[in-house]
């Protein structure tokens, strides 16, 4: 048991290793380990764990993130578009104005007052200190407002009996999920499923870190070249930001 | 005034036996429906990940909203001290009490976890509109229930008047709740609008009246009691008024829409190019719901004609669901506007009108609750004494104020 | 008539009644297989485990949950991952075997138990993923190309 977990945890550290060795080249630090924590550690508000997006290196076709995401969790379909799982899925966007197209990943935007978390009657949407929007299933009674509220689509109501779930991933008939930002990953000191393949594959278009740090590479690119939230006007303060939008 | 004398029915008959099984095999199909629903999961009914409340929504929320109404016979009896109501008033708490658990029935046997009740019930977050909804609905069944026990025991006479002003409070704040489930989401441009509250109030009088007058009927005619012409005649105007209220209420809300560009399109899917939505509006809510049972309400020709009224009362019920269809499914069709500006697509009908065609399952679940609403009003009246022995104009007597 | 009624439903809830409680009296001892690693300990007192389990899951579940402690002792994991070991056949059978580990006490104490609707009921190793990465980017672009001549439309 506890060989495998290293073995795991060996392999992700290997992962991160390369993954960060790719960012170093463009002067970009993936992710900043020093501010690990312990397994026996509860997360707290020093952190803010987001995500920055830059459109313009997410090229239309790619689905390298989504693919990750699918593995990660084993989202399974059942050829069933209308009611299989997305936690993150691609979206084509044509200024009709100018014509002018952009491509993104859409997901969970881990909002600071996520209208999921407000409407959710028995608080199984939950925000995490460390700014996650999560779903606590065991007490999700399956009644689909936070699907309602939420400004973004991001979420997706299990349909039908799930088999064959992953260990990190637990998942089942009817409850609402969506992208956890791969929390089963962050407590472990890792960076998403997405972010790491798009790292991977050398896209680069995703950045994961802590807001709340000011060092922190997320942050200093923020700083330096902006990020927007979708849906600004709702002033949901979104922990993911896209650039080129 | 004479003295009102409440006898229960005597249900010996094969047509009472009748009902009482055709109500319980319609709910049993309801409960097989469930069966067959949870077991598979959801991917079998209409609902998906885009419209994820369906036709069991529209039956319930329809059913909650009509329960509230249906007390109102109640109130203005003892609120507002109109004598004539007040034999009434027994059989409007009954049905307020049915309908709404008849709306639960139905709400909760589509969650995705019905077998968590218990959580529902025992953890809140109380900033969820919906978790207020869970306790205003369970204290409409203690406050309606208590106000019942005021009115049947005669040594409790002298509160009847201080409950039912609280049952009536409670109802206006429990209709306000259930319209703001759809007001509170921001994230949807047909929602989102504080009109929804009072929108919900004003169909729950009309929603509510409409099955109370359709019940008493049945019961008067079916039982062979007599129900005399002046309170028929009071319930028919009381209706009269309720619906031009829907009717003004909905413009109001349209022409707000229809102003704000933000709503433009979403006002164009409903009024113009959404298809069934558009069709149901019109023909169904405005129509079928408002304006023809508006000019039979005032047609000097079938004034007294107890089969128009039932047949208003009834076009009042499909108007009704058709309001709630094109609420809950038409706000959910219309693609949800993430970037405002740009053509949408993507893997997840992002920018795309979402499809729904509701299933058998889900359409006997929503009707099963509405029999489970009629069953109980029929076992009921005949556990307890709650319909007068006699309506007549004799009794009731309409100079009375 | 009621009477009549009411006696029917009585004999009738009695006759219901019966079936489980003959159910129950056929179901034989459970037998539970030894861990992987014969001889060692669990985490706590055989007896205390056999009590108490759900309480200390209980707990670590809403630590993990809500506070992203992932300690791995009283872990539903670790308790899997000890507990659910292959059968003299070689195989690794569901939750709903009534040789699982957990089932096979839960189907003879008659307690439903409701952690493997969402999470593995298997160690890591022996869980065989359905689709492959591959088949799913497929169905993927599938569903993109689908919808794209739905735009054309």
């Amino acid at each position: 048991m506890s060989d495998q977990i290293n073995d795991s945890r060996r392999n992700f550290l290997s992962k991160a290793a390369i993954a960060g060795s790719i960012t170093i080249a463009p002067g970009v630090f993936l992710h900043q380990t020093a501010q690990a924590k312990s397994d026996d550690q509860a997360v707290s508000s020093n952190t803010r764990w987001g995500m920055l997006i830059d459109t313009d290196k997410c090229s239309k076709g790619c689905t390298d993130c989504v693919d990750a995401c699918n593995n990660e969790h084993s989202l399974t379909g059942f050829d069933r578009p209308t009611t299989d799982a997305q936690y993150i899925r691609k979206v084509s966007l044509v200024e009709k104005q100018t014509g002018h197209e952009i491509s993104l990943p859409m997901m969970c935007q881990h909002c600071e007052t996520a209208p999921c978390v407000d409407v959710c009657p028995t608080g199984a949407s939950f925000k995490r200190e460390d700014g996650l929007a999560l779903v606590d299933k065991h007490i999700c009674i399956g009644c689909r407002y936070c699907m309602m509220a939420c400004p973004y689509k991001a979420r997706s109501f299990v349909h039908e009996e799930i088999k064959n779930q992953t260990l990190s991933a637990p998942r089942g008939k009817g409850t609402v999920e969506s992208c956890t930002m791969c929390v089963h990953r962050i407590d472990k000191d890792g960076i998403p499923a997405c972010v790491e393949a798009c790292t991977e594959e050398n896209h680069n278009a995703m950045i994961f870190g802590d807001l709340n740090d000011p060092n922190s590479t997320i942050s200093q690119e923020l700083k330096k070249h902006g990020g927007k939230q979708i849906r600004a006007d709702l002033r949901l303060n979104t922990g993911v930001r896209y650039q080129g939008l | 005034m004479k003295k009102i004398e409440y006898t229960k029915i005597k249900g010996q008959s094969l047509a009472y036996y009748g009902l009482l099984a055709g109500l319980g095999f319609m709910i049993l199909m309801g409960l097989l429906a469930t069966w067959y629903m949870e077991h598979n999961g959801h991917y079998v009914t209409g609902m998906s990940n885009q419209i994820v409340w369906g036709m069991p929504h529209v039956f319930a929320v329809f059913l909650i909203v009509a329960a509230s109404g249906a007390l109102n016979v109640a109130s203005i009896a003892s609120v507002f001290g109109k004598k004539i109501y007040d034999p009434l008033s027994r059989l409007s708490a009954l049905l307020a009490i049915a309908l709404l658990a008849g709306g639960l029935v139905v709400l909760l046997l589509d969650l995705g976890r019905p077998d968590r009740l218990i959580v529902a019930i025992t953890t809140y977050n109380f900033k969820s509109i919906f978790a207020w909804n869970i306790i205003l609905y369970t204290g409409f069944f203690a406050i309606v229930g208590g106000y019942l026990w005021m009115m049947m025991d005669h040594n409790m006479h002298q509160f009847k008047k201080k409950v039912g002003l609280a049952a009536f409070v409670w109802r206006l704040v429990l209709t306000t709740g259930t319209g703001s489930i759809f007001g509170f989401l921001v994230a949807r441009s047909a929602y989102d609008a504080a009109i929804m509250a009072p929108m919900f109030v004003i169909m729950s009088f009309s929603f509510g009246l409409a099955i109370f007058i359709l019940v008493l009927m049945a019961a008067y005619n079916w039982t062979g009691r007599e129900l005399g012409d002046a309170v028929i005649a009071r319930l028919r105007n009381l209706l009269g008024v309720f619906v031009a209220s829907v009717l003004y209420i909905t413009t109001v809300y349209h022409l707000t829409n229809l102003y704000i560009t933000e709503h433009h399109g979403v006002e164009q899917f409903i009024l113009r190019d959404g298809g069934i939505y558009t069709n149901l509006f019109w023909i169904g809510q405005v129509l079928v719901g408002g304006l023809i049972p508006l000019a039979l309400i005032y047609a000097p020709g079938v004034k007294n004609c107890r089969k128009t009224l039932g047949l208003i009362s009834t076009m009042i019920i499909i108007g009704g669901l058709c309001q709630m269809y094109v609420i809950i499914i038409g706000g959910q069709a219309y693609p949800m506007e993430i970037f405002p500006g740009y053509e949408v697509s993507s893997s997840f009908f992002d920018g795309i009108v979402n499809q729904y065609a509701p299933t058998l399952p889900e359409i006997i679940l929503g009707l099963s609750g509405m029999a489970v609403s009629l069953l109980l009003v029929t076992f009921m009246i005949k556990v307890l004494s709650f319909l007068p022995t006699s309506l007549a104009d004799s009794v009731t007597d309409p100079h009375a104020k | 008539m009621t009477k009549c009624f009411l006696r029917i439903s009585l004999i009738l809830t009695g006759l219901i009644m019966l079936f489980p409680t003959q159910g129950i009296a056929e179901t034989p001892f459970p037998t539970i297989h030894e861990p992987e690693g014969h001889g060692v300990e669990c985490v706590e007192d055989e007896d205390e485990m056999r009590r108490n389990h759900m309480n200390y899951i209980l707990h670590q579940r809403d630590k993990t949950m809500h506070e992203g402690i992932r300690t791995e002792t009283y872990s539903l994991s670790r308790c899997i991952d000890c507990h659910v070991q292959p059968n003299d056949k070689g195989e690794v059978v569901g939750h709903d075997d009534k040789e699982h580990f957990c089932n096979a006490c839960h189907q003879y104490a008659a307690v439903q138990i409701d952690c493997f609707q969402c999470h593995a009921d298997r160690p890591q190793k022996y869980i065989k993923r359905a689709s492959k990465p591959q088949a799913l980017k497929e169905q993927l672009q599938e569903v993109l190309a689908a919808k794209d001549m739905g735009d054309a439309q």
